[in-house]
């Protein structure tokens, strides 16, 4: 069995002897359903999809990703389990991305758990089913992106709480990039270029685009490179640790 | 094997470990003493992988720690100061998530996990979570987890730190096992374990080498080397007497219990003389002692030397 998979098995499971896992579960799928049905009109808008349900995701994200997420490097430093773990027989990479992994794992089966939804608007009528798995993708695509904001911020700290502070920060701003009444907000103050180029940053814009079911390399290249980007910073900032 | 070249490790201004070369052997247990802050971890968390040397060189079994970090791991066992472990996970979980890692074929897991959790008596165990564990169990889980792997070179940061005298025991009993054919190096600022475990020690203070010898060697260098002790009621006279011994220098009488210390000239024997001075005044001598010499005496003077002298020595090992 290689490293990486042995850190998966071991971060998944600590998950889940922890409470941490179904206070996640739980207040994810009440919160989902509850803003989708309240705040995103689920039945008034008479349209058989998913999008109220999808556009809240970032939102959730926002909150409950970076509690996943804190603990992941921060817990370790300050427990003295990273020295352990960093003398075991695995490299670096190995580490990151299985602790990683295992946190974009645990939110894709939050995310099954949401399959209710998906029956309801099926029993309801007759919806495109091909866009709702483009959401279901670009939902997940969004929350590893999320994950590796947090995987990398995690090693940054000692205190989970600062990982967690640092961790929203840095997604709200991805998030707010993207949307309307902020790029408006700078509309003439800066030039066009910059704020087409926030928009192109902004993890909404390329969330949506997916969302609405257009499955664009671009979109899905902005998802994988921003991972990549994360957690090879990740990496930098604990080899950097141990050299300091 | 291990073989440190010139290692140094600095913290901004702080120089942690200063240019310490040693080598260990297969069959050796080095004791690396040293005062508090004296560099021992962090010269140990280098060899492990765990923080980059600032400069100089390390190697397990021939692989630089640096260079080729993951064969050298594989080679190694190591116990981290204080032993830490993932509290969440059963002491179970934990032992096989260590043998994941180590990339284990399942027979042969299952063979060594079996083999660790005997020889370290954590059957009953195995099914509580670590962090309800005592201290000494906790120390036990985090040995079982660096002799996995059967290692060749063995590392232990400060192996019996906080346990009561059983358990040192059973550490120090486990230890010696598997002393043969293994290079093993603990660190340690206990002198009892040096004397119970190594048979070479090696201290360093500031970061520095200062002294490179077996234990008895060490003990050559005390005061107390060869120095005679005993209790006998009523010997005021004879002490005056033992004083005029020419292979005397000095003795010493303790005011709490009266018991009498003669040291001897430098090389000279002094047992024979005082038991025969002793026997001809006719005192009942309730106790004799021929001194081995006194570890703990020899650490304070080499360890609390002002800066020139350890300079000067260091220089010239250098």
């Amino acid at each position: 069995m290689s490293p990486v998979s042995a850190v998966v098995r071991r971060e998944l499971r600590s998950y889940f002897v922890t409470p941490v896992a179904y206070v996640f579960l739980v207040i994810f799928l009440v919160l989902s359903g509850i803003l989708t049905f309240y705040v995103g009109d689920f039945y008034e808008r008479g349209q058989a999809d998913l999008q109220p349900f999808f556009v809240m995701h970032p939102w959730l994200y926002l909150i409950l990703v970076p509690a996943i997420t804190m603990r992941m490097w921060a817990e370790e430093a300050k427990g003295g389990t990273l020295e352990l773990l960093l003398t075991l027989p695995l490299t670096l990479w190995q580490a990151m991305l299985g602790k990683f992994l295992a946190a974009w794992l645990f939110i894709g089966i939050a995310l099954l758990l949401t399959f209710p939804i998906w029956v309801t608007v099926n029993y309801l009528g007759a919806p495109d089913n091909g866009v709702i798995l483009a959401g279901y993708l670009g939902s997940w695509l969004m929350a590893g992106t999320f994950v590796a904001i947090g995987a990398c911020l995690s090693a940054v700290t000692q205190s989970q709480v600062v990982a967690f502070i640092l961790t929203a920060l840095v997604c709200v701003l991805l998030i707010l990039a993207g949307q309307q009444q902020v790029l408006d907000f700078f509309h003439g103050a800066l030039p066009r270029q910059l704020i087409r180029g926030a928009m192109d940053l902004s993890m909404l814009h390329h969330f949506e685009a997916i969302a609405r079911g257009v499955l664009d390399l671009r979109d899905m290249l902005y998802f994988v490179l921003s991972m990549a980007g994360w957690l090879i910073a990740g990496v930098l900032v604990l080899n950097l640790k141990r050299m300091r | 094997m291990i073989e440190t070249n010139r290692l140094t490790r600095r913290y901004g201004g702080l120089t942690a470990v200063d240019a310490l070369s040693i080598r260990v052997e297969p069959g050796q247990v080095l004791g690396l003493l040293g005062p508090n802050g004296a560099g021992k971890s962090t010269a140990m968390r280098m060899i492990a992988g765990f923080l980059v040397p600032t400069s100089g060189t390390a190697s397990v079994c021939g692989y630089d720690v640096v260079r080729d970090p993951l064969k050298a791991k594989r080679a190694l066992g190591y116990l981290p100061e204080g032993a830490p472990s993932y509290g969440e996970m059963t002491v179970r979980e934990f032992l096989q998530f260590i043998i994941r890692l180590r990339g284990f074929k399942a027979d042969t897991g299952f063979r060594r996990f079996d083999e660790v959790v005997q020889r370290l008596q954590l059957e009953d165990v195995l099914g509580q979570c670590i962090e309800t564990l005592s201290k000494g169990l906790r120390r036990r889980v985090g040995l079982a987890q660096a002799i996995l792997h059967d290692p060749p070179v063995l590392m232990l940061d400060e192996p019996t730190d906080g346990l009561d005298p059983n358990q040192k025991h059973a550490v120090r009993q486990l230890i010696d096992t598997m002393a043969r054919d293994r290079t093993i190096l603990i660190s340690t600022h206990l002198l009892e374990e040096v004397h119970a475990l190594c048979n070479r020690v090696v201290i360093i203070a500031c970061g520095r080498l200062l002294a490179d010898a077996t234990p008895a060697e060490l003990e050559r260098r005390s005061r107390y080397h060869g120095a005679v002790s005993f209790s006998a009621p009523g010997s005021g006279m004879s002490q005056e007497m033992l004083g005029r011994l020419p292979q005397v220098a000095a003795i010493e009488v303790d005011p709490l219990d009266g018991r009498v210390t003669v040291f001897p000239r430098r090389g000279e024997r002094i047992l024979e003389a005082v038991e025969g001075l002793l026997r001809e005044q006719g005192l009942e001598v309730s106790e004799i002692q021929l001194e081995r010499g006194r570890l703990d005496e020899v650490f304070r003077q080499i360890t609390t030397a002002t800066g020139d002298e350890s300079v000067a020595s260091q220089e010239d090992a250098a």
